[in-house]
């Protein structure tokens, strides 16, 4: 008897939808046995992980907050991803938008009020927007591997980010260290519900719901999913393949840089050296767990903002290490992508070898 | 039943803590860390005080930590959340989190907060530092002495006032015993990335540099010079196992007196916004183990040490000239603790522009 991957006629839906949902199943029970395991009581520390930071006001606050920018993020991605030009240099888009947004508070800063804010958003977007184009272009005109020249962009826009916050725009009055001024709240988006939830909150739900709308309600995205499966159809049908490689990189570059321009004008409330701790990347893992539908990104998002939550809970209550929070989003991932082989295979059980009438005598 | 009998437990000590107004019977003290607990070096530190707290105090504290803790949004949640969940003292540990700390700080006016490398207090925020450039004098007196070349190889990781005193320091120490004596510098522009670190240290090497001094954390350094067969400072913690040859001193961050004052403080109800900046004097910087030289420049660094726990000796003290030949602190005086935070010159001698 053995065991054989088979490939399936044609590619399962119900996988589709169940490979993430066994991806956590599977993951949470291998977790619960790392847990047991190293005389841990999975119970209390799953109960400490996924539940408690549910249980109070304050940390749903906090998890919203750190929702946000992955979201925003994996939403532009999954229209990337959708029609397979693959821009894995979110991080660097982000951070290109917190530049930009960043020019009135840091230059001007006596200018404030409702309309600056507004004009700060609009420059993060056009930020991650300019910075997105830079691989769409190479893409376009030199068929440069996008994959590459993205990844590589995050550094140069991490560190040109590094030289401006710790050289032209450094706070005067910082004792050199590496800060631009504080950002006054005339300069940051207004809070709309509890304590810390920001106006960023409103740009995610209209995120999600526009990009539902724009995949499944248009042509438009009707061609990005063509152009994504099969170019050659896609061309067939008279789409540009070309346009379609920019807007996508448009799309999910502005919403990079809206993201990191929420969290300058923010929960940071001043440009910094770094201004995100991985949102980019995250936001990747987010995109895939949540299939590339924005209603799938909204809960995955959620679910890798709660490991983080839940992480931090689990060092202070039972003095886990951090790394166990990294643990699980790597598990999770491996978890995710095992399971997906599942839409194009399945596993079919041979009870006996075959055997070959003619060798059988 | 047991949970009621738990409840009214908690009830009780709720009661007490209440009736004994300032001084509390029990204290829970918690750490905030940038790096992983067991980093070899400046978290490292942090968290065996930590441990040395535990251990002085016994049932009368207890402690926990956050680690890996990136700057930023990430901090203010990590400190407020070690503020919910009953800390009385929350130590914050690296200067990124100066603004979060500040900024959970006024939510919780009953919980202490100490801010490690900063310059904004509050009404419950202390702040607290150490003078390590006292250690980088007597670490530039030593490499004088044992260099042949007459030239130091300082691997730095950011231009922040803290870096550029240690650097001026170590040069003004090394002055003090050979007015030649060249340091060459390179800025790696991380806290710790042993790839990167090492490479500088080759880089130094191969410019004629036979001591390497670093402001970065990881032992990468020292392992070079073990090779090359050279000396090397360490930084932060003892290093002397990464270079038995090599190892002349290293730079120790003792924070365990500091901790143990400020966690009695809270006991005793007497804790109160303070601005700490020690050094030597008060055992928190020292310079350990001094091994691999002679016997002549070991006395000497031990007579220096000395000197500088007695305020006989002010490493900053006039005339100094900065490097572009302008008075950096006039004849006659001691530049004051505001001019060091802000310290953004090299002193006269050093080959190298100062990144601005």
């Amino acid at each position: 008897m053995r065991i054989i991957l088979e490939r399936r006629p044609d590619h399962s839906q119900t996988m589709v939808l169940l490979s993430p949902v066994l991806a956590i199943a599977l993951s949470l029970v291998s977790f619960f046995i790392i847990f047991a395991v190293s005389k841990i009581d999975p119970f209390q520390a799953l109960y400490v992980y996924f539940i408690e930071p549910l249980t109070a006001l304050w940390s749903i606050e906090d998890l919203l907050a750190k929702a946000i920018p992955i979201i925003l993020i994996a939403i532009g991605l999954s229209f990337c991803y959708q029609s397979a030009v693959w821009n894995i240099g979110a991080e660097g888009q982000l951070a290109a938008g917190a530049l930009a947004g960043s020019i009135i508070p840091v230059l001007q800063p006596t200018w404030q009020g409702p309309l600056v804010v507004t004009a700060m958003m609009v420059m993060g977007v056009l930020g991650g927007m300019a910075y997105a184009a830079i691989p769409a272009v190479l893409k376009i005109r030199f068929n440069a591997n996008e994959t590459l020249t993205t990844l590589m962009l995050v550094y140069v826009a991490n560190l040109f980010l590094d030289y401006v916050a710790r050289g032209p725009w450094r706070d005067p009055g910082g004792y050199n260290f590496p800060n631009s001024r504080a950002f006054d709240e005339g300069q940051m988006l207004p809070i709309v519900a509890g304590d810390s939830i920001r106006l960023s909150i409103v740009f995610v739900i209209i995120a999600v719901i526009a990009a539902w709308f724009l995949t499944s309600k248009t042509i438009t995205g009707f061609k990005i999913r063509v152009l994504g499966m099969s170019p050659r159809a896609g061309a067939f049908g008279g789409f540009s393949r070309n346009k379609m490689v920019m807007m996508t990189f448009l799309i999910s570059g502005g919403l990079a840089g809206l993201a990191g321009i929420c969290e300058v004008a923010g929960p940071i409330g001043q440009l910094r050296t770094t201004v995100s701790p991985g949102y980019g990347f995250t936001a990747i893992i987010v995109a895939f767990l949540g299939r590339l539908h924005p209603f799938g990104i909204l809960i995955a998002g959620l679910l890798l903002a709660l490991s983080y939550m839940g992480g931090e809970g689990a060092q202070v209550a039972l003095g886990l290490s951090d790394q166990t929070t990294q643990v699980f989003q790597g598990m999770l991932l491996f978890y995710v992508l095992a399971c997906d082989s599942f839409i194009y295979y399945r596993l079919k059980i041979v009870r006996q070898r075959a055997v070959d009438p003619a060798l059988a005598r | 039943m047991r949970k009621y009998l738990v409840a009214i437990g908690a009830i009780a000590i709720a009661a007490g803590a209440v009736s004994a107004a300032n001084a509390a019977d029990k204290v829970k003290a918690c750490f905030v860390y940038t790096g992983p607990h067991n980093d070899g070096g400046w978290s490292q530190q942090h968290d065996e005080a930590r441990l040395a707290v535990e251990k002085h105090f016994g049932d009368k504290v207890e402690t926990a930590y956050v680690e890996n803790v990136p700057e930023g949004p990430d901090a203010e949640r990590a400190i407020e959340r070690l503020a919910r969940s009953g800390c009385n003292i929350i130590f914050t540990t690296s200067f990124g989190f100066m603004d979060p700390t500040l900024k959970v700080a006024a939510k919780f006016p009953k919980v202490k907060f100490e801010h490690d490398a900063g310059y904004k207090m509050a009404e419950n925020v202390s702040i607290y530092n150490m003078r390590w450039y006292e250690g980088r004098y007597v670490q530039g007196q030593i490499a004088a002495k044992m260099s042949k070349t007459g030239v130091a190889g300082y691997i730095v990781s950011f231009p922040i006032p803290e870096v550029v005193m240690g650097i001026d320091a170590f040069m003004l120490g090394a002055q003090s015993v050979n007015p030649d004596f060249k340091v060459k510098i390179v800025w790696a522009n991380t806290w710790f990335d042993p790839g990167k670190e090492a490479d500088a240290a080759k880089a130094l090497i191969d410019q004629g540099a036979d001591i390497i001094v670093q402001h970065t954390d990881s032992p990468a350094a020292m392992q070079i010079a073990e090779e090359r067969g050279l000396h090397a400072f360490g930084q932060s913690a003892d290093m002397s196992k990464f270079g038995p040859k090599a190892h002349l001193a290293s730079l120790i961050d003792n924070w365990t007196p500091y901790y143990i004052e400020r966690v009695q403080a809270v006991l005793d109800g007497t804790w109160k916004s303070t601005d700490t900046w020690e050094g030597m004097k008060a055992d928190f910087v020292l310079l350990q183990p001094l091994q691999n030289m002679p016997d002549d420049v070991k006395a000497m660094a031990e007579d220096t040490i000395k000197k500088i726990e007695s305020g006989e000796l002010q490493v900053f003290k006039g005339p100094i000239t900065k490097q572009d030949g302008t008075i950096g602190i006039p004849a006659g005086t001691v530049a004051d603790d505001k001019t060091l935070l802000g310290l953004n010159w090299y002193v006269k001698g050093i080959d190298d522009k100062l990144p601005q």
